[in-house]
């Protein structure tokens, strides 16, 4: 079934759509990442302009993270403190975000560093997670005691001004998650993507957030930063397609809320490990699409 | 009285003394709706040439029939490997080159005329008047116009049919042009040629509108002229649809 898209101006297979915003719903559910390292790949592939295509998948990323959050909340698992302090920092990554967004357009390089940035950033989270997962299930022998592992990484632990943190079992400088914050914000605004990917790690990593609370805490961050970065593209660029972002979220809410339920089923070690291969795999692709000749060698801006 | 006989007088040469043909095209469609279903388009443009004295030669012309859309205004951006990363490097202005162009003819265009009058007719994708800007060297100039043919030509913008036009008895002719989902809103203009000997020696156009209707024409608007209203809307029914996703399920489950 083929509709129109108004902003696109081309029409897309419907059923596609509401099926690839439902596969992106359950890995945004499952894992408490926004999707949209999925889904902004493969929405530019399919052909949609790039500017619609980060766009409209920040809306629905809205939307499956929503649902995510509720389930999460329902069961305790959402820090509220931490998650206000993080999206202070989100919004402010999120303006800078479009202002270098802007700059990088106008040299026409915005694609490149677009993807340089993703294989950077999916490779080391990916490597990160994919090593603690397997000797977390015993695959990997542990690493010989060098110090006893201490939870707290030793920098975020010098920050000033400390803030005691509930829900997370914590006592640090509320910086650190302004920075972290930040950081996901201005990867929101230029990848399309919530950075869920990066702030979950990052939160169990750096920060060492109790695991409970690490997934719904994320995704209220997400949820406010997307909500933002719509906006702003709305007023800005003009390019979000509510009919296409309508049919991801359709299959996208849907999805979060199998996704939620999956979460609880599975051990959450095995978890980590799936999403740090799903991450990889995405990393690998873009780096061959980087050193591949490309399908297009031209590309048209108009001006 | 007095005004309609110097009319007449004026058009004398054109009734009477009419040695050359004339053309009376139509096309299927005057006006392109973009609704909610559209997939692209068949337009069939059509018409009749009428011969002085009401007969066709024994020789019979050719039709050129050309649909173009608006011209815009573009940037084309090309990748080279630079230290094993394919990235965009040069580019090449271009100040009119048209969004749509698609031409059909009854025979090969290159059989038809000299490329001098098909460059200012622009029939064919080659004679396309790009307008290459920035004085760069026409060797690149060249390199960019042919990436930009084969890239709008793939997307089904550019098209080239030198079989498309069908001519019945020497006097009615018809082509079928296709319209692809992407093409942009505006007015386009279908030119009609009657080729003879190398010249053109009648011409004729009309007009066709393309344009976003109903729920489609609401939504670009609106984005165009209330996106605070706009953005607000699309954050709201990703809400509420996440909304009414978890509370459905957590009757269910």
């Amino acid at each position: 079934m083929d509709i129109y898209l108004p902003i696109a101006g081309q029409s897309v297979n419907a059923l596609f759509m509401v099926v690839l915003g439902f596969v992106v719903g359950l890995l945004s559910g499952m894992f408490g990442v926004g999707g949209g390292f999925l889904t902004t790949p493969i929405l530019i592939f399919y052909g949609i302009p790039p500017t619609v295509a980060v766009a409209s998948a920040t809306t629905q990323i809205t939307g499956a993270s929503v649902s995510g959050v509720m389930v999460h909340m329902r069961r305790g698992g959402v820090d509220l403190k931490m998650a206000g302090v993080m999206i202070v920092g989100g919004l402010a990554g999120s303006f800078v975000g479009a202002g270098l967004f802007r700059l990088l357009q106008a040299t026409g390089r915005i694609d490149v560093v677009i993807g340089l940035l993703y294989v950077l950033i999916l490779g080391w989270i990916g490597a990160l997670m994919l090593k603690d997962g397997l000797i977390a299930l015993g695959y990997l022998s542990r690493p010989t005691m060098q110090n006893p592992a201490s939870r707290h990484n030793r920098w975020v632990a010098s920050l000033p001004l400390r803030w005691r943190f509930y829900s997370s079992g914590l006592y640090v400088s509320p910086l650190a998650p302004v920075a972290l914050g930040f950081v996901a914000g201005v990867l929101t605004v230029l990848l399309g993507i919530g950075g869920g990917f990066i702030l979950v790690p990052a939160m169990i990593y750096l920060l060492g957030m109790a695991a409970r609370v690490v997934i719904g805490t994320s995704l209220v961050m997400i949820l406010a930063v997307s909500a933002a970065t719509t906006m702003v593209h709305a007023l800005t660029t003009r390019s979000v397609d509510i009919v296409l972002a309508a049919l991801l979220l359709v299959g996208g809410v849907i999805g979060a809320q199998y996704g939620a339920i999956l979460a609880t089923r599975v051990k959450p070690d095995l978890l980590r490990l799936a999403l740090a291969v799903i991450i990889l795999l995405v990393g690998a692709r873009m780096a061959l699409g980087l050193a591949w000749h490309p399908d297009e060698v031209y590309s048209i801006e108009y001006l | 009285m007095r005004r309609s006989s110097c009319l007449l007088l004026a058009l004398a040469p054109l009734l009477i003394g009419a040695d050359k043909p004339l053309l009376v095209p139509d096309i299927s469609a005057r006006k392109v709706e973009i609704r909610y279903s559209f997939t692209g388009a068949q337009l069939l443009l059509f018409g009749a040439i009428i011969y002085p004295g009401g007969r066709a030669p024994n020789r019979p012309s050719d039709v050129v029939v050309v649909l173009r859309g608006p011209v815009q205004p573009i940037l084309v951006r090309e990748k080279q490997k630079i230290a094993g990363i394919w990235m965009n490097s040069d580019s090449n202005r271009f100040r009119s080159a048209p969004s749509y162009y698609s031409v059909a003819s009854s025979r090969p265009i290159t059989d038809l005329v000299d490329e001098r009058t098909a460059s200012i007719y622009e029939m064919g994708l080659h004679n396309l008047q790009l307008s290459p800007g920035g004085g760069a060297l026409p060797e690149k100039e060249r390199r960019f116009e042919a990436g930009l043919l084969d890239l709008r030509r793939r997307h089904g913008l550019y098209a080239e049919n030198s079989s498309g036009v069908e001519i019945t008895g020497g006097v009615l002719y018809r082509a079928t042009i296709a319209i692809p989902s992407q093409v942009p809103v505006g007015t386009y203009t279908a030119e009609t040629f009657l080729v003879d000997r190398g010249k053109v020696i009648a011409a004729a156009t009309r007009d066709i509108q393309i344009d976003k209707s109903g729920f489609e024409r609401f939504v670009a608007l609106a984005a165009r002229r209330h996106e605070g209203l706009y953005g607000l809307a699309a954050v709201a029914m990703s809400l509420v649809m996440g909304w009414a996703a978890a509370a459905f399920f957590r009757r269910r489950v």
